[in-house]
């Protein structure tokens, strides 16, 4: 926790692979406003802090051109494995970064960086999702690249990132056919805002009870219109329009800055 | 247990906003769909303030439903139901509000 003024930090640590301990770096508003009157009225965003954080991140990121997209999705849907397989086929092409959030370990942050990508893990410590200051504080250590496509792989957790803006340009789900076909009625906060949705190890189809058209329905309920695809992070399935997603959404960022390549 | 980090959020910015005043009472809007349980906000609470200006301070949580309507039908209702479903039987429903998550005032002491 930050000794000057408590702020919610408890135990988070930002560590770029293979350089110095973390730091301390983030300011703070110490507002000194006195009430005078009995009852204050505040009429405050209780998130109102984070957000405006986001909000600042989403302009520094823009400005530079850079693609962030926040991967969510509970443990073991295969985030990780997906994004190593990704690095590997488009990593170099998309000048791609990420950001890894765990409650403890570096044990992510080194399955990324052995692909060769730039990498910053953030442990939550005690903490369940990833929030904008972390996000600004792992940037500043990882200072993604101009027109680059910078990942962040949220804590494993179906509920909590969900409320959190980190100042993402994308947010994308993801869930796995071992998962079962009604997640996304039972997390519902989580998928309300995805754009886009990922379901992984398709190539576990035949031998799981999981019926994809009901599956479906459900994303459909919830997040009426959003993009869906199918995808196998270890056989291949479907990564070309994965693939093609990403390639589309740092071309029209990259359309809306001056940066050059 | 992002109700945690969320109530730590409240203590700051109500420290922030009133310096040194001890609060006494702490008025919050948590809408039936913002994805927040109530109960375990007033648990972090009673955590999260101690040794601030809050510590011991009441907290009150209006809980706001959403104003649902039925695209089908033209029905309006409240509702506390994420994914609502209309009495003529539709899930074609659009939702405003019940997503507040506000600090609307404090008393102090």
């Amino acid at each position: 926790m930050c000794g000057t003024c408590g702020c919610g930090e408890a135990g988070v640590r930002v560590t770029e692979l293979g350089t110095a301990a973390p730091g301390h770096d983030h300011d703070h508003d110490h507002g000194d406003g006195h009430g005078h009157g009995r009852v204050v009225a505040l009429e405050e965003d209780i998130l109102g802090a984070n957000d405006a954080l986001a909000a600042e991140n989403r302009r520094v990121l823009a400005e530079r051109g850079v693609l962030a997209v926040n991967l969510m999705s509970s443990p073991g849907s295969g985030k990780t494995t997906l994004l190593v397989r990704t690095l590997t086929d488009v990593g170099d092409e998309l000048g791609m970064s990420v950001v890894e959030g765990d409650q403890e370990t570096l044990l992510d942050a080194e399955r990324i960086g052995a692909t060769g990508a730039r990498v910053v893990q953030v442990n939550t410590g005690a903490g369940c999702h990833l929030d904008a200051t972390m996000l600004a504080r792992a940037m500043a250590a990882l200072a993604p690249a101009p027109g680059s496509v910078m990942v962040v792989e949220n804590v494993g957790n179906l509920v909590c990132p969900a409320l959190f803006d980190l100042g993402e340009a994308a947010r994308v789900v993801v869930m796995s056919v071992t998962e079962g076909a009604d997640k996304p009625l039972k997390y519902p906060h989580m998928f309300r805002t995805a754009d886009l949705v990922l379901l992984n190890k398709v190539d576990l189809l035949p031998y799981v009870d999981f019926d994809v058209a009901t599956w479906t329905a459900a994303v459909e309920r919830v997040r009426p219109g959003v993009e869906v695809l199918s995808v196998s992070a270890t056989r291949g399935d479907g990564l070309d329009t994965w693939y093609a997603w990403l390639r589309a959404g740092i071309a029209s960022r990259r359309g809306g800055t001056a940066t050059s390549e | 247990m992002h109700e945690l980090s969320i109530t730590q959020s409240v203590v700051d910015a109500v420290t922030r906003r009133m310096g040194d005043a001890r609060v006494r009472r702490v008025r919050l809007e948590v809408g039936k769909l913002s994805g927040l349980v109530p109960d375990a906000v007033q648990f972090c609470f009673e955590v999260v303030a101690a040794g601030t200006t809050c510590e011991g301070a009441l907290v009150e949580i209006d809980e706001p439903c959403g104003h649902a309507r039925c695209r089908t039908c033209g029905r309006a209702f409240e509702t506390g139901d994420m994914l609502p479903l209309c009495a003529c039987g539709s899930a074609d429903i659009a939702v405003e509000g019940g997503r507040e998550l506000r600090i609307r005032e404090v008393e102090l002491a």
